[in-house]
């Protein structure tokens, strides 16, 4: 799988979201953090607004790999959204 | 906040309850710290893995120890943080596996 638009939609203090980061960085994946607890207002707004289109739940992380959503911790299923054996 | 000193208090309390600290101790901490950033932040220990209105009122059902953690401990032997577990989960006797979140999706809208 070429170049992935891969993003994280996580929590500064949550511990499955801090664990999820080190994965992809592991697997040397280039990827977006969006931290939704350090933004606030319209900003946070809306990026719930895109959360929600995603996990109805709202709840992190929230893993956009392509057009895959993943919610909460699984590697198992991260590596097959990125293609890893 | 005098993290060693959180954890040592919390045990003590929690334990003869019935909710262990998960054995993995760095990672524990690093949540007990988490704690103390949001009381910092929000004047009360809301919880790491979920987001917080800023008001206590609206979290009161987040405030650590949530109320999702005995029937998230009882029925997965953890808490969906991972912070509390069971002594079983501890000792491996039952799977760790991911704990869904069971707080009501609107609670999460503010």
């Amino acid at each position: 799988m070429a170049e992935n638009n891969v993003r994280i939609y996580a929590l500064s203090t949550c511990s499955h979201c801090k664990a999820t980061k080190k994965f992809l960085s592991e697997c040397q994946v280039t990827y977006d953090i969006i931290d939704v607890d350090l933004l606030d207002g319209d900003e946070r707004r809306a990026i719930l607004e895109d959360v929600k289109k995603i996990n109805p739940r709202c709840s992190f992380p929230t893993i956009k790999i392509g057009d895959k959503v993943i919610v909460g911790y699984k590697e198992q299923e991260i590596k097959e959204a990125l293609g890893l054996p | 906040m005098n993290i060693d000193k959180l954890y040592e208090q919390l045990k003590s309390i929690q334990e003869p309850r019935g909710y262990f600290f998960n054995s993995d101790k760095p990672f524990v901490l690093g949540l007990l710290e988490s704690l103390a950033a949001n009381k910092d932040r929000y004047g009360y220990m809301a919880c790491p893995c979920r987001l917080s209105s800023g008001d206590r009122d609206l979290d009161k059902d987040i405030v650590c120890p949530c109320v999702y953690r005995e029937a998230d401990v009882r029925e997965f032997g953890s808490c969906y943080c991972g912070l509390y577990v069971s002594d079983k989960w501890n000792e491996g006797k039952m799977p760790h596996v991911y704990v869904p979140e069971r707080r009501p999706p609107e609670k999460n809208f503010f």
